[in-house]
């Protein structure tokens, strides 16, 4: 696999970074964990002229825990957030997820940031981001502005960022009492990219009823798709198999998947429904602390 | 029949029975393999070739300027420049032609049209993207049905006279006897089933490195070959070059299963572009290059018909097979068998009659038909038979054990001969059977599933008890492209006692180096770690027709077994005269002679230091022989594999909760490297069951052209297997062994359907067959009952 000609600098800090972005422009990428630029590199899908490898940039490793948010740096792999303890206790949904991303050699060079940043519909994280509301912090030499998730997502491999701008970090609010969370994906094998992935969301409030829901789907729309109307279904009532089926249905009816090697469109529909129930289910159960 | 065997040689010597540690291992592991790629030679070139992205099209023009013009290329090299030299087209394995570069059409997506030579292989890829090619494209076709219908474009124009698609038609068996017994059958169970196109895809792509001597002319190769000898004579015809001149080495090859059995276009541009520049050529192919070009397996459509009495006895089997071909014929194959082995069809069944009738037709796919870890076609017919006895036994409401142990072949009947005409070596398969089945507990997955899984999944049981035919030839019905299947063996011990054993066949990771040092230490005695074994390089080791469709132990092994034996003869006259004792006084144990009743005796090693140094009197000095071996009938290994699956009824995915394989493969020479072949196969056959394809769509793009889409499974998805064994020695083979590469790709997948079609039935889903890859999306599909594509 030879990759077309390209150029390919290595800045030491963000600034330095940040200037290489705005002299290359449209003609440059950012290089993070490599994971899914490369292959197209080599595939000849993609040919950048210039890589800018943030890899060297010191401070965007960490994961911290800011009043009310989990902030994940633009070099934090998908295996730091497997394993990182401030996940585990604040966003366990990221946690458990994480694991179902690729395989362990992608997990340890692929980042989060990455991921959000590169769009692509058949990505877990952005399904995980949109269900939970996280945060995009973008950065460029004209400053630092916070994109909500759900406009930053904003087409198929299109993201919200402004040329000269790169993801410094995510953050993700803390999921605090009586919450509870799923990820549910069908792949064909470890490694293999959603045929269907489901993430579901619930925050319950002291008396039980939905207080905040959140379902985004994986690999069935042209981009991570949030089903708003099933969300807000759910809002305020009290959680029941009858009600969870109806969110289910609504998502089932409101993806637009496709038929291809993966399955016909009907089928990936149909796994929409049962993995929405089954993580609806399974969410109620961890929030209510059954699980 | 036996389970075990007690090895007749100390550890220290390693002979039969000893699960020794393989020899090659050190260097592989530590990453010191040499491999094609590795070798680098002063001077060499890099090649990389232009591939056509349509699957079908006549070429109006090729313009190669933009290449040439690119700093750092030195030759661009089209079909037209080939056609000089009478070498745009070549043979294939099955007596069709092929096309090296594309000179009038372009018959498959991927197939070669030029290629590109320059001083580093960057620079080759990306010239390569400027050889502009105009095509004007013609309709594409993707299914033998659709080739075969009337008034379908004609892939092959290029055949003179040729007006329809079809690539060859077969048949084996007795039609009238089976048309007798099905008019007396109480029930007829059919089963229509595609067995999917895969492809071996080894860790190791294909390449060549030609280097090609402009003063002498001698051409040495290496080349990622499972059959040096045979690919060496192929290029003296085909290139038209002095045979002696040529040298093929086949270094380490990482993986073969098949896939490095043909000669592929790669090769014999590389050649040709060594030989017009007088510098070393390298071509090794990408990932992408070896999924959509290079051989690929199976793409059989099989309908199967079992006459049944309704007491469950098997009357007689139908099958006819509509064989994907791509657009040349090229299946691997002994030339005699148009359709390879499939009449094995008959299986481990005792019935009276059968007949076969096979097409195969052109389409604008890749061309192969290797045999991926099967002996020609075997693995489509084990398929077939073990499919139809399980819609057999469901459709008569029967235990699928209980009916195959109702219809098979009964120990007393060997060697048996079956309906289309093989005579089976021996076999005990109801012993097998019923080892697995206490393996797995039989029993108790019939009760767990009676009683229904806890979490509302579905339990299935699926059975596969195979029989295949291994260890091509016998040389009167066996050779591809002419060459007799016999095989060879040359071994010379040295006058320290240290042995070289040099071999026809070679290994691609099957452990050769050890098996056959341990064949060598069970004949002499020498401690298996001083044999070294050598293979691969035509001008060092006697002529052979290769590794591949489970040849090397029924073949090669009987050829080292009786090399070593032969030795032994000559040592024996040499072990007298040092003992100063008559020969017919001498006896023989692992490593030593002595002299009957006396504890007078000489070392092999003692006997190999006077071979050179104090040979008897009219007897020529060295110990050392060569033995040309050619079996008087196949090997036939056997088994019996039981898997437990849990089906998802929600989302239609399923998973193996259980699984035993007992196999058969006769005599284990190292039962640790029969293990690791069984467990490989067992992946490998899960592999096409569960999620393993290449299809392609209307305008003929292959799906599955990188490791995104053809999917191999990891540790994670691959079940746990329990193995068990039983040991019926092939009455033929000197040492008693049979093959055993290749048992458990064949026997194993259907034994996964099987399991999965079980589930489904037993939880009243009537479904009869479901094409394999079993997909998630297909199993819902069957239980919805609905038809899903693809
Ligand atoms: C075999 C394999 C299997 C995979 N399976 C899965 C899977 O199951 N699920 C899944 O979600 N993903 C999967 N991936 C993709 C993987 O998760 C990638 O790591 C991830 O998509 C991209 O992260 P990265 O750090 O590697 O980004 P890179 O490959 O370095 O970059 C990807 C894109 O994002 C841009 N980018 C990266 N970082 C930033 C940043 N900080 N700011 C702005 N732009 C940025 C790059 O310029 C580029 O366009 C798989 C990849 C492989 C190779």
């Amino acid at each position: 696999m030879y990759p077309p000609r390209f150029e390919y600098s290595a800045p030491r800090s963000l600034e330095e970074a940040l200037d290489l972005l705005a002299e290359v422009g449209d003609e440059g990428r950012v290089l993070a964990g490599g994971q899914s630029l490369l292959p197209m590199m080599k595939l000849r899908l993609a040919a950048p002229a210039h890589l800018v490898d943030i890899n060297r940039l010191p401070g965007l490793g960490s994961i911290t825990d800011t009043n009310g948010e989990i902030s994940i740096g633009a070099l934090v792999r998908h295996a730091d957030v497997a394993t990182d303890p401030t996940v585990a206790a604040h966003a366990p949904l990221l946690a458990a997820a994480a694991p179902w991303i690729a395989d362990p050699l992608v997990r340890n060079r692929g980042t989060l940031c990455g991921s959000v940043a590169h769009c692509d519909p058949e990505g877990d994280w952005n399904s995980l981001m949109l269900a939970v509301g996280a945060t995009v912090v973008a950065t460029s030499r004209e400053g630092t502005r916070t994109i909500p998730i759900a406009d930053f997502v904003v087409d198929f491999f299109t993201n919200a960022l402004r040329p000269g701008e790169m993801v410094t970090e995510v953050r993700v609010p803390k999921a605090g009492p009586r919450t509870g969370g799923a990820y549910l994906k069908l792949e064909r094998k470890i490694g293999d990219y959603a045929t269907v992935g489901v993430a579901t969301h619930l925050r319950l409030d002291e008396s039980g009823r939905i207080a905040q829901a959140g379902i985004a789907l994986t690999s069935v729309a042209p981009k991570n798709l949030k089903v708003t109307e099933a969300e807000e279904l759910l809002v305020g009532n009290e959680p029941s198999d009858e009600l969870f089926a109806e969110a289910a249905e609504v998502a089932a009816r409101t993806c637009q998947p496709t038929s291809d090697v993966r399955g016909p469109a009907e089928y990936k529909r149909a796994v929409v429904r049962t993995y929405t129930e089954r993580g609806l289910r399974r969410a109620l159960a961890e929030a209510r602390g059954e699980a | 029949m036996t389970t075990t065997v007690h090895p007749k040689t100390s550890p220290e010597v390693g002979g039969i029975g000893h699960a020794v540690r393989r020899k090659e291992d050190d260097r592989f592991i530590q990453g010191a393999g040499r491999y094609l790629d590795d070798i680098v030679l002063p001077g060499m070139l890099h090649m990389a070739i232009v591939r056509s992205p349509i699957a079908h099209g006549r070429i109006r023009s090729i313009d190669t300027s933009a290449a040439e013009q690119t700093e750092g290329v030195v030759a661009v090299i089209t079909g037209q420049m080939l056609a000089e030299h009478n070498l745009a087209w070549m043979p294939t394995l099955s007596g069709d032609t092929q096309a090296v570069l594309a000179t009038d059409k372009v018959r498959y997506q991927g197939q070669e049209v030029a290629a590109v030579v320059a001083t580093d292989p960057y620079i080759a890829r990306d010239a390569a993207s400027l050889v502009f090619v105009d095509y004007e494209e013609l309709p594409a076709i993707t299914s033998p049905q659709q080739a075969l219908e009337p008034g379908a474009p004609v892939i092959r124009d290029d055949k003179e006279g040729k007006t329809d698609n079809v690539a060859y038609i077969w048949e084996a068996g007795d039609k009238e006897a089976t048309d007798a017994a099905f008019a007396k059958a109480d029930v007829v169970v059919t089963l229509d089933t595609h067995y999917p196109r895969s492809h071996p895809s080894p860790l190791e792509t294909c390449g060549a490195l030609a280097d090609v001597n402009p003063a002498t002319g001698e051409a040495t190769i290496y080349l990622t070959s499972q059959a040096p000898h045979a690919h060496r004579t192929l290029f003296a015809l085909v290139a038209g070059l002095p045979e002696e001149n040529i040298r093929i080495v086949s270094p380490d090859i990482g993986g073969g299963f098949g896939n490095k059995v043909p000669i592929y276009p790669g090769y014999v541009v590389a050649t040709v572009a060594s030989l017009l520049l007088g510098k070393p050529v390298k071509w090794v192919e990408t990932r992408t290059e070896n999924l959509i070009s290079t051989g690929f397996a199976r793409d059989y459509h099989m309908h199967g018909e079992l006459a049944l009495t309704s007491d469950g006895r098997i009357l007689a089997m139908r099958a006819s097979i509509l064989s994907d071909q791509g657009a040349f014929y090229a299946d691997a194959q002994p030339s005699r068998f148009r359709a390879g082995l499939f009449h094995i069809c008959t299986g481990s069944y005792d019935f009276g009659a059968a007949h076969v009738t096979a097409k195969g037709a052109y389409t604008n796919k890749a061309p192969g038909g290797v045999a991926y870890r099967c002996s020609f076609r075997v693995t489509e017919a084990s398929y077939l038979i073990e499919r139809l006895v399980d819609n057999a036994a469901w459709k008569l409401g029967m235990d699928p054990a209980e009916f195959r142990m109702k219809n098979f072949i009964r120990p007393e009947q060997f060697p048996y001969r079956s309906p289309t005409g093989f005579v089976y070596d021996s076999g005990d398969y109801h012993t097998a059977l019923r080892e697995a089945m206490k393996l797995v507990d039989y029993e108790g997955w019939r009760r767990k599933q009676a009683e229904g899984h806890p979490e509302g999944k579905l339990y299935g049981v699926g059975i596969a008890s195979f029989t295949e035919v291994v260890g091509a030839g016998n040389s009167k019905e066996y050779d591809i492209a002419g060459i007799k299947m016999f095989d060879s063996a040359e071994l010379r011990i040295h006058p320290t006692g240290k042995a070289i054993l040099k071999l026809g066949v070679r290994t691609q990771g099957q452990g050769h180096e050890t098996t056959f040092a341990q064949i060598v230490a069970e004949e002499l005695g020498i401690p298996y770690t001083d044999v070294k074994v050598q293979e691969g390089d035509t001008d060092n080791t006697p002529y052979g027709l290769g590794t591949y469709a489970s040849r090397s132990t029924p073949v090669g092994g009987a050829a080292t077994a009786v090399v070593a034996r032969r030795i032994r003869e000559k040592a024996k006259k040499i072990a007298a005269h040092l003992l100063e004792a008559s020969e017919d006084d001498l006896e023989w144990e692992p490593g030593r002679f002595f002299v009957r009743g006396t504890d007078k005796g000489v070392t092999i090693q003692e006997v190999a230091f006077a071979a050179y140094t104090n040979p008897p009197e009219g007897l020529e000095a060295g110990l050392e022989d060569v033995c040309y071996y050619d079996p008087p009938n196949m090997t036939y290994p056997f088994g019996s594999y039981i898997v437990v699956v849990e089906v998802d009824p929600g989302d239609g995915t399923w998973k193996v909760v259980d699984m035993a394989a007992v196999d058969d493969c006769g005599v284990r020479i190292n039962p640790m490297i029969v293990e690791g072949q069984i467990m490989g196969g067992l992946t490998e056959g899960f592999a096409k069951a569960n999620m393993q394809w290449i299809t392609f769509d209307e305008q003929g793009n292959c799906i599955g052209s990188n490791f995104l889409d053809y999917l191999v499974p990891t540790a994670w998805e691959t079940p746990r297997f329990k193995l068990g064994a039983t040991v019926t020695p092939s009455p033929h083979h000197p040492l008693g062994a049979k093959g055993v590469g290749e048992s458990a790709t064949v026997g194993s997948p259907a034994a996964y359907v099987n399991a999965v079609l079980d589930a489904l039935r037993r939880a009243g889903h009537p479904v009869e067959n479901i094409d394999m890859p079993v997909l998630p999306h297909r199993v819902w599909g069957a239980i919805q009952g609905v038809a899903v594509k693809p």
